[in-house]
């Protein structure tokens, strides 16, 4: 029988947490993406658009992100399509980031003075050039904390891609376990790297909030 | 080929599903008591207690709050039994719901803590309140009041991460929408319906929360 050492152990979850960093980013991204054109849809004072984004932000913030992660995962193959549970995961994973940093972002949004608003009117700016030159560059100051904090969320949610059998550093310690029957030593050094990662995401978010206060 | 939806085939199942829509609910109720009572202890430890205890403290927030809630699962159903505490299934998905809450409440509950003026609780002690009677009367009180919100989000937030303890085989709604969707092969159809019950559930503690606010803190 094969066996494992300590550092077959660490050295195995440490390739596999390569997958938890790859989903994360995109996830990351292209939810940030998304939540940029949902952000747009929100704010445009349109009628349809704005219920659509808060139909959908309701939707996705109200289920849980296990749910989203099976109702992809045998929601596309109805369409006959083959689904790998890495379509599905990072589907699910970018459409959930979507709707929390649209959330966040509108806050962001909102906090803006209405004077800037009517200013930036009145000097002739249509929406998109009044959010893209006035009312983006001051409330993405505002942003940086909580995205920042908010991509530790993401990080931790990628996690729950295990259950549909996407392999990443969850996966990884529930397949070593049962290889080696560790569990305690396992499950501790999958929490130990989550934890790596994670921290210095929270640590910064901490550390650009308290920036911010003390500018203001 | 266009996929009809056959909810009809979920009917005969009705009772499993509704029992593990019973076990979340109650998962989540009493692990939102308990979760806030650690969480309450925790913030009152960090910002009165002594310094190596809130050392303890801040070291199980971060700890908790920087990995996600299905290896602390995991950790606790898997691991603990490996050093001598075995658990049943139901105990560790109170035990790790409890847990989990109770890091992100004392975070909380912290900042309501220090938004509280020094001045009313050198009032406090000025009117020959006792350390318990101002930290009950003067500060916890206030600093409810202004984290309400926060806390009832996160009840929330809690309440949906729960899906996950259905991977230690807690009979939760996950746990029936699985059991059901390996019966009848019926997967979009369960997993749909146990969302729409999720999504229902969350919107009725929302609303529920918020009245129950209204109640409490009726002053303002």
């Amino acid at each position: 029988m094969l066996q494992f050492s300590f550092w077959d152990i660490l050295s195995n979850l440490l390739i596999a947490t390569q997958w938890t960093i790859v989903l994360s980013l995109i996830a990351f991204v292209c939810g940030g993406i998304v939540g940029l054109i949902l952000l747009f849809m929100r704010t445009s004072q349109i009628a349809p658009l704005e219920w659509f984004t808060k139909i959908y932000i309701e939707l996705f913030q109200g289920t849980p992100l296990l749910m989203q992660l099976f109702l992809f995962f045998f929601g596309i193959a109805l369409f006959d399509v083959e689904v790998s549970p890495w379509m599905a995961a990072t589907m699910a994973l970018t459409f959930w980031t979507s709707a929390f940093l649209a959330e966040i972002w509108r806050g962001c949004v909102e906090s803006i003075p209405r004077g800037q608003w009517e200013a930036s009117s009145s000097l002739a700016l249509n929406y998109i050039e009044q959010m893209r030159y006035v009312i983006l560059p001051q409330a993405s100051r505002i942003a940086i904390a909580p995205t920042v904090g908010f991509s530790v969320q993401v990080v931790k949610g990628t996690a729950l891609a295990s259950i549909i059998g996407f392999v990443e550093l969850t996966k990884a310690g529930t397949m070593l376990n049962n290889a080696t029957f560790r569990p305690f030593v396992v499950y501790s050094l999958v929490a130990l790297i989550y934890f790596c990662l994670c921290f210095p995401l929270s640590w910064c978010a901490k550390k650009i909030e308290s920036r911010l206060n003390v500018a203001r | 080929m266009i996929y009809k939806l056959q909810f009809g085939e979920l009917l005969p199942y009705w009772d499993v599903l509704l029992q593990g829509l019973i076990f979340t609910i109650v998962l989540t109720v009493v692990s939102t008591f308990a979760g806030i009572a650690v969480g309450t202890a925790g913030a009152s430890v960090r910002t009165f207690g002594p310094k190596w205890l809130g050392g303890v403290v801040a070291a199980y927030v971060e700890l908790v709050r920087n990995t996600p809630f299905i290896v602390q699962l995991f950790f606790i159903f898997f691991g603990l039994p490996a050093a001598g505490v075995k658990l049943s299934e139901t105990t560790a998905a109170f035990l790790a719901m409890t847990i989990n809450l109770g890091a992100y409440s004392t975070e909380i509950i912290r900042a309501g803590i220090e938004a509280v003026p020094k001045g009313h609780i050198e009032a406090g002690v000025s009117l020959a309140m006792t350390k318990w009677e101002v930290l009950r009367h003067i500060i916890l009180k206030q600093a409810f009041q202004k984290i309400y919100p926060a806390l009832s989000s996160q009840i929330i937030i809690v309440m949906l991460g729960s899906a996950v303890v259905s991977q230690i085989s807690a009979q939760d709604l996950t746990y029936a929408a699985n059991f059901v969707a390996s019966r009848n092969f019926r997967n979009f159809e369960v997993y749909l319906f146990a969302a729409l019950a999720y999504l229902l559930l969350a919107m009725l503690t929302r609303s529920l929360l918020r009245g129950l606010g209204r109640i409490l803190f009726k002053a303002k």
